[in-house]
């Protein structure tokens, strides 16, 4: 059996799932990830599902699990990558991701995730100096 | 020629030696009925054509499903298709099936024997399923063409535009069913994937009806736009529409709509922390 990968990168884990998961991959995977949270403290956690092309109703269930298990440790869940046959096929199954928060890409979730824990030590992010001006 | 009981088949007899002066009546008299809008030359050489396919035929059965028919059913298809493309009715393609009839009684009316009457009426008959053959092929041949411009604008009333950096709009117009929301939601999807946009507008001003099943549709797009982790918005809800959802009790929950594409762009930009604002006017110009 294949296990998922999980790296440590500042104070997130990032899952990157690159193997057509099989239910015993995922229950693998869970108890992997809740170890790691716990041992190492982390704050967030990034799981990129952008090479996954095909899913069932447990794998949907598997993301609002694994939020609710990290929720445990006060750490965040950011899905990142999903494609969009997927966002269908999940859409379809009736199945909503609870309160994981998504992402576009890699990128963008990982500044999601840095928002929220800044936003939750009490601190402002400068996030929003991109601004446009328009003469009309 | 024999027939099938082993009598000869006069009539199949009388058709083959008088070819081509029943060609050319027939070629006379479908050629009136087409009024000059093919040159005789031309309905002269299709006619033979068939002519030729239908030689072997006419000792059969007037039921089409014999082997050796389907060389003819194939000639008469081709006949339709073209004369359908060429802008004649199906009317006048089947009367140009029928003519032959005139110009085979025509022949045999002298003779009146009771055993060429039952031929030329089989014959007549084996005419008459040809003329609907043709019928059917145009109808077919329609049908076709029709489900071919179906998919064209399936494929070209789902503009998905990109109003903003970030920001994808798109403006739905007609109706709404399962097959086109399906194609909708697949092409915002891929754009949003594509293009990095985290903002998609999904503006109905165009829709004329709104009833539970779209709403569903429209619902079913905003959330797998979510789970891909982006926001979707819909804009351009009627009056009348707004009416008819409130009427039928539809929830959009806490799905962000809004009056018009203005206000939901404004929105989004608002979200992505843009600022538009009015500069001091040219005055100068």
């Amino acid at each position: 059996m294949d296990r998922v990968p999980i790296l440590k990168i500042g104070d997130m884990l990032l899952v990157s799932i690159q193997i057509d998961l099989q239910d015993q991959s995922v229950l693998a995977l869970q108890e992997d990830l809740a170890e790691k949270i716990s041992t190492t403290g982390a704050s967030g956690v990034v799981i990129d599902i952008s090479a996954v092309e095909i899913v069932d109703s447990f794998i949907g269930r598997m993301f609002a699990t694994i939020a609710s298990l990290s929720k445990l440790f006060d750490a965040e869940t950011v899905v990142v990558g999903m494609r969009p046959a997927v966002a269908i096929t999940l859409v379809e199954l009736g199945l909503t991701l609870g309160d994981v928060r998504t992402a576009l890409d890699l990128d963008r979730g990982i500044a999601v995730l840095q928002s929220l824990t800044a936003r939750r030590r009490g601190e402002s992010v400068g996030q929003d100096d991109e601004s446009v001006r328009v003469t009309g | 020629m024999v027939a099938e009981s082993g009598q000869p088949h006069r009539l199949a007899e009388v058709l083959d030696a008088e070819r081509d002066r029943l060609i050319g009546r027939w070629t006379e008299l479908a050629g009136s009925a087409l009024r000059g809008r093919l040159t005789t030359v031309e309905l002269e050489r299709d006619l033979r054509d068939l002519y030729g396919a239908l030689l072997p035929v006419v000792t059969l059965d007037a039921e089409l499903n014999q082997a050796e028919s389907a060389d003819l059913k194939a000639q008469l298809a081709d006949l339709s298709r073209s004369r359908a493309r060429q802008g004649f009715s199906p009317t006048e393609t089947a009367s140009s099936v029928f003519a032959l009839k005139q110009a085979v009684s025509e022949l045999t009316a002298k003779d009146d024997s009771p055993e060429t009457f039952r031929e030329v009426l089989a014959f007549s008959a084996l005419l008459d399923t040809l003329g609907l053959w043709t019928f059917e092929t145009y109808a077919a041949a329609r049908e076709e063409l029709i489900k071919e411009q179906s998919e064209q604008l399936l494929e070209l009333t789902t503009p998905v535009v990109k109003l903003w950096e970030g920001v994808l709009a798109v403006p739905l117009v007609g109706t709404l069913d399962s097959a086109r929301t399906q194609v909708v939601m697949e092409k915002l999807l891929e754009a949003l994937v594509e293009t990095g946009s985290e903002h998609a507008i999904i503006d109905i001003t165009g829709v004329l009806a709104v009833d539970t099943q779209v709403a569903q549709h429209l619902l079913k797009t905003v959330v797998a736009a979510r789970l891909m982790g982006a926001e979707c918005i819909i804009s351009g809800i009627r009056p009348q529409i707004a009416q008819t959802i409130v009427a039928l009790g539809i929830e959009f929950g806490d799905i962000t709509t809004k009056a018009t594409l203005a206000d939901a762009l404004r929105h989004t930009l608002q979200r992505e922390g843009v600022v538009v604002s009015r500069g001091a006017r040219d005055r100068t110009r």
